[in-house]
């Protein structure tokens, strides 16, 4: 794209950028490492992905003063001024990431380490990657203007929420069989749920970046919390 | 908000179009200034011309109520209507179709004489008033309309040169609305004021709209937003883009539009 004639203007336009990518990097590896720590139950590392949540909302603060900044000072049109308003929700959405894979992180401790768990535990990882990716992907849309990505991240929000729904009947039976595995299949679906919560919040922000990016609004779909257990 | 809302664009379907202009083309000379510029000018809606210097969109302003024929290498091609009417139809009275297309100019031009006199003038040459009570009448009435009666009924009989940047200009536009025309051009009117008397003439523009067809040339794209509701985007002598306005300014379709808007032209 043609640069702003006024080159202060692109440099602003860059950092917001470069925060956002900061911003949704640190959520993507935030869940990894929450859903790293869980299978590990490594304290240690749960421990980390909660103290690094204080950098995503610092740098959610961060950008919104900056928005607010741009819109005040530069009074951004057309492309500039989607990109400065996705920017603003974006932020408070992956923000939200943050916080479902700090709880995840929180609920590590409370789960005992032993072989009755081993096997719940084991649904999980796979879904936390799909949803991790769309974190990633959405946010990769977002820095390139790829409307194509995030209509892709938008379409695999169903993915999750079958992992969802599976990984639900499963743990219920699960716990049916096992009532002394109760309290930590509890915990267990309540990750699972955070899990399907990113889901939906990474189809918020490819809906978002898809705005951006194209001027046009998609149609409605299910908004997220639509699996059947609900 | 409510502000907000009557500012909305009414539906294509539902408007009254005044001026229509069909494949116009200006030339100086030689040069081609406008090439080929079709657009439909509505009752109901503010029509903001923009575009760079030189892009032709005061040229074409002036092409709508003949302004171009004081310019003696000037040439106009293509159809402009009025009510349907061919404005460059030999027939045509241009002095009549000048108190039906009004014009308000970037540098407020008050005639030197009483504020008074400076709406009556063309009233009572187009014969609009019976008597010098009718004139008061207008004169009232004009001056309300532009928004300037309050500020200036105790001392109609001072120059209207006495009058600060922002009352001049809005006494232009009292003077434009006093023999009764049907289509106001604005080229530029708020260029040489500052913000305040800026605002007035935009609220002004405001109030006129639906009473007048309102076309306004402006280099501040903010004022465009602000006042219209369509906006045509003018680039070397061409119309690149004409469309409700929240579209221009959120989503254009053309790349040289969206280049023009956001800062990144040339």
């Amino acid at each position: 794209m043609a640069e702003h004639t006024i080159k202060a203007f692109d440099q602003e336009m860059d950092k917001l950028r470069g925060l956002i990518a900061e911003m949704g990097g640190r959520a993507e590896s935030a869940i990894e490492k929450a859903m790293l720590a869980l299978q590990r139950h490594d304290k240690v590392m749960a421990a980390d992905v909660v103290a690094e949540d204080k950098r995503i909302d610092a740098i959610e603060a961060e950008v919104e003063k900056l928005a607010i900044e741009i819109i005040a000072l530069r009074a951004p049109m057309a492309n500039d001024l989607r990109d400065v308003i996705a920017a603003l929700k974006i932020v408070g959405v992956v923000e939200r990431i943050g916080d479902y894979a700090k709880n995840i992180a929180k609920r590590v401790p409370l789960i005992a380490a032993n072989q009755r768990t081993q096997e719940p535990i084991a649904l999980l990882p796979s879904m936390g990657q799909v949803a991790g990716e769309m974190v990633q992907d959405a946010l990769n849309a977002f820095a390139a203007r790829d409307a194509d990505l995030a209509l892709a991240v938008v379409e695999r929000d169903t993915v999750v929420d079958d992992f969802y729904n599976s990984v639900f009947r499963t743990l219920v039976t699960f716990m049916v069989e096992n009532p002394k595995t109760i309290s930590e299949c509890a915990h267990l679906l309540f990750i699972a749920k955070n899990i399907e919560r990113i889901g939906d919040h990474a189809t918020n922000v490819a809906e978002m970046v898809y705005y951006a990016a194209t001027g046009q609004t998609l149609p409605d779909r299910e908004r997220g919390g639509q699996s059947q257990e609900d | 908000m409510t502000a907000m809302i009557q500012e909305q664009a009414k539906p294509a379907a539902a408007v009254e179009t005044k001026m229509t202009a069909r494949d116009v083309k200006v030339f100086y000379g030689e040069k081609q200034a406008i090439k080929g510029v079709s657009i439909d000018v509505d009752m109901d809606n503010v029509t903001a011309f923009i575009g760079p210097s030189g892009c032709g969109k005061s040229t074409f302003l002036r092409t709508l109520n003949r302004m171009n024929d004081t310019v003696a290498s000037a040439r106009v091609e293509g159809t402009i209507t009025l009510d349907g009417e061919d404005i460059y139809a030999p027939a045509m009275d241009v002095v009549q179709l000048r108190a039906r297309v009004g014009m308000v100019f970037q540098k407020p031009n008050p005639f030197p004489k009483s504020i008074y006199e400076n709406i009556a003038y063309g009233p009572r040459i187009h014969g609009l008033a019976s008597g010098k009570a009718d004139l008061d009448v207008i004169v009232e009435k004009s001056l309300r309309r532009a928004g300037l009666w309050d500020e200036v009924k105790d001392r109609l009989h001072d120059s209207g040169t006495a009058l600060s940047g922002g009352q001049q200009q809005r006494l232009c536009i009292g003077r434009a609305i006093a023999v009764e025309p049907e289509v106001i051009l604005m080229d530029e009117p708020c260029s040489a004021l500052d913000p305040i008397a800026t605002a007035k003439i935009e609220e002004l523009i405001h109030e006129l709209r639906g009473r007048y067809a309102i076309v306004i040339v402006t280099h501040n794209m903010q004022q465009a937003a602000r006042v219209s509701q369509r906006t045509a985007f003018f680039h070397l002598g061409e119309l690149v883009e004409y469309g409700v306005t929240s579209d221009i300014f959120t989503n254009p379709k053309q790349e040289r539009t969206k280049d023009y808007i956001t800062g990144r032209y040339g």
